[in-house]
């Protein structure tokens, strides 16, 4: 067991790429921390830095409390399942499980006690004896996380381990990777660019965007208050309706939704203002009828209707031509060209910076 | 191309009982030769069908070999032969997955010349470095011996780059698997690069065997002395016999015996090819 930290910690690739620029993130111990953002962003050069894949150009990567730059892979007591899961094509399920333990020396009765466990835990004790290709995906998946298991290492380090499984399978094993976190307390730091991924799994999301972070915090923290543009329009499926917005002469600000929303304590000339597609709510458009005091109100003219099962996604456009995408329950019958009235309760509204993009609260 | 028509299949299969006709006569012929006796070939003309000294035939090569034309019973020929075969296949396989390992694998200074060095070997056969080499090989001492025959035909780009090929269809997550399994560079080379190239070594192996096994100028410059010729060299040695009628049927027994290893060598390989193709998923 062992926190992971990382301090101004930098990647510069040899071609001079920049592929991680100046991170700092501490991770507790026994927590699961998830690294998300779009492909390219750097989270897999990250966690391959604290593995010690590759090298870190500037800054200290510490585990359980030691500096482990300088550390080859093996001596960092870490263990990774890849997205390829990167088994042994010519061993069996027990001697890829086991391969780990036998460079170390462990004595063989603990080997096959280790083996033995983790293949019970993870169901499958019947394939042992079988090589990967006589595996599925699914089993093959569970093989990588057993030769993970085995090692009994301080860290799990997961590259998109669930990204080469069917829709359903990923989702049940997501759940059972969420269970065997837990129940052994190994602290575990996942990559993926899949953002429900993320919500689900994470203690601790890291949303990162072009080599930085953009935001850490729970899961429910960075969906309630998105730290910048970026994550608001990365988390959340759909994601959140971005609007930009002005001041007028009173230094009252105007979404471009035809609207008035309130004033903000910001010196931002020009800003963005967020709402989810649940947080807006549709009627009827009649103008002139009365809404909620303090709600906003706009119209919105229907481009389309996506229903999804319990809920229907509702696209449409503001009077200015804004896209946006609303979430009503139930199947919604709005033929394109149809005008509705929107509103959306103050509370909800996000609002970012346009010049650079951050949360002004 | 599946077609289903039966004038094809009549067509495909003539031209394959052609094509493999064309291929056995000549060692059909050899064989039938090799079952008769001397006089069978005064009139110039070899016999189409078998005769009846098949054991004598071969008896008498084996056990005391054509002694008139110098050569030593072909038992100690095909011993040779083997050796040199052996050494060059095993010795070109050895030291071509070491190179391709450190080319793929390593960084090092000069890495780059090191590579297009080995590249130029293949411009650079025995056959033109052939005085050259002599003079080395003779300058060491190594004439008539096993050495002498097989080191200088080891050196081989060809196998360095199939296999450096194969290295690189390995993926990299299997390397870093390896290394965070604790492999270091050797294990990795020892537990995972070989155990996947088995079926390339093996396919190779059995190239390089047939290469070795048919030498026959550098054999024939580097052998002064009966006890090392190879039975290639030793078959020429019986026909160009001076002063008398080379002895056909003792000639083509020899050519017969001569093929056999050979052919052990791809029968057994080639249940390792299959095993290797069923299993082989990369
Ligand atoms: N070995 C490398 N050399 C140069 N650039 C690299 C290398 N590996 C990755 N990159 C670049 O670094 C960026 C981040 O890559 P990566 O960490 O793999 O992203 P991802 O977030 O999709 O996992 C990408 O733009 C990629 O092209
Ligand atoms: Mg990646």
């Amino acid at each position: 067991m062992a926190e992971v930290s990382l301090a101004q910690v930098r990647k510069i690739y040899p071609g001079g790429f920049e592929a991680v620029k100046t991170v700092d993130l501490a991770i507790e111990d026994g927590s699961l921390c998830v690294l998300v953002g779009p492909s390219g962003c750097g989270k897999s050069t990250l966690l391959r830095m604290i593995a010690g894949l590759e090298t870190v150009t500037e800054g200290t990567v510490t585990i359980g409390g030691l500096p482990v730059n300088d550390r080859e892979p093996a001596e960092r007591d870490i263990a990774m399942v890849f997205q390829s899961y990167a088994l042994y094509p010519h061993m069996s399920v027990y001697d890829n499980m086991a391969y780990g333990l036998r460079n170390r020396r462990t004595a063989k009765p603990e080997i096959e006690r280790r083996v033995r466990e983790a293949a019970g835990l993870l169901d499958i004790e019947a394939m042992l004896a079988r090589k990967p290709r006589q595996l599925s995906g699914g089993q093959r998946q569970r093989v990588a996380m057993g030769r993970a298991i085995v090692r009994e290492p301080k860290v799990f380090l997961f590259d998109e381990p669930l990204s080469n499984l069917d829709a359903k399978l990923r989702v049940q094993m997501r759940i059972e990777l969420k269970r065997l976190q837990r129940k052994l307390g190994t602290t575990s730091i996942y990559v993926t660019h899949d953002q429900l991924e993320a919500m689900t799994l994470a203690d601790q999301l890291v949303v990162m965007n072009a080599g930085r972070i953009e935001q850490i915090g729970t899961a429910m923290e960075v969906y309630e208050k998105p730290a910048t543009t970026f994550v608001a329009s990365f988390i959340g499926s759909p994601p959140m309706n971005l609007i930009p917005a002005a001041s007028d002469e009173n230094g009252q600000y105007f979404g471009e939704t035809g609207s008035r929303i309130l004033r903000l304590r910001s010196s931002a000339e020009r800003i963005v203002v967020g709402v989810r597609p649940e947080d807006i709510h549709l009627g009827e458009a009649h103008p002139g009828e009365a809404t909620e005091p303090d709600s906003v109100a706009f119209t919105v003219e229907v481009s389309g209707v996506e229903p999804i099962g319990a809920e229907s996604l509702v696209h449409g456009h503001t009077g200015q031509g804004h896209d946006l995408t609303i979430r009503v329950p139930g199947y919604a019958e709005f033929g394109a060209g149809r005008k509705l009235m929107a509103h959306a309760s103050p509370k909800t509204l996000h609002f970012f910076d346009a010049g650079n993009g951050r949360r002004i609260d | 191309m599946v077609e289903r028509r039966p004038y094809l299949t009549v067509l495909t299969h003539l031209t394959l009982i052609l094509g493999a006709g064309l291929i056995a006569l000549p060692v059909w012929i050899a064989f039938a030769a090799s079952t008769h006796e001397a006089s069978d070939f005064l009139s110039g003309l070899m016999p189409l069908l078998p005769g009846d000294k098949l054991v004598e035939n071969y008896w008498k090569v084996l056990a005391h070999g054509e002694s008139s034309a110098g050569a030593p019973p072909i038992g100690l020929m095909l011993f040779n032969s083997t050796v040199m075969a052996l050494s060059i296949a095993v010795g070109k396989i050895a030291i071509s997955l070491l190179s391709a390992f450190a080319i793929v694998y390593f960084r090092f200074p000069l890495k780059m010349a090191a590579f297009w060095i080995i590249f130029l070997t293949l411009m650079l056969p025995v056959e033109v470095r052939i005085l050259p080499t002599y003079e080395v090989v003779a300058g060491l001492g190594l004439l008539n011996t096993y050495a002498g025959l097989s080191i200088p035909l080891i050196a081989s780009a060809t196998a360095t780059f199939l296999f450096r090929q194969v290295f690189l269809t390995i993926p990299d997550e299997l390397t870093e698997a390896a290394r965070i399994d604790g492999a270091g560079p050797m294990k990795f080379f020892r537990d995972i690069l070989i155990p996947l190239s088995r079926t390339n070594i093996a396919a190779l192996f059995v190239i390089l065997f047939i290469y070795g096994w048919n030498q026959y100028l550098w054999p024939l410059l580097v052998t002064t002395d009966a006890s090392h010729y190879t039975a290639v060299m030793g078959i020429q040695r019986m026909v160009a016999v001076p002063d008398s009628e080379p002895l056909w049927h003792l000639i083509m027994a020899t050519a017969i015996l001569a093929m056999l290893p050979p052919v052990v060598v791809i029968l057994l390989m080639q249940r390792l090819f299959v095993q290797g193709l069923i299993e082989q998923e990369k």
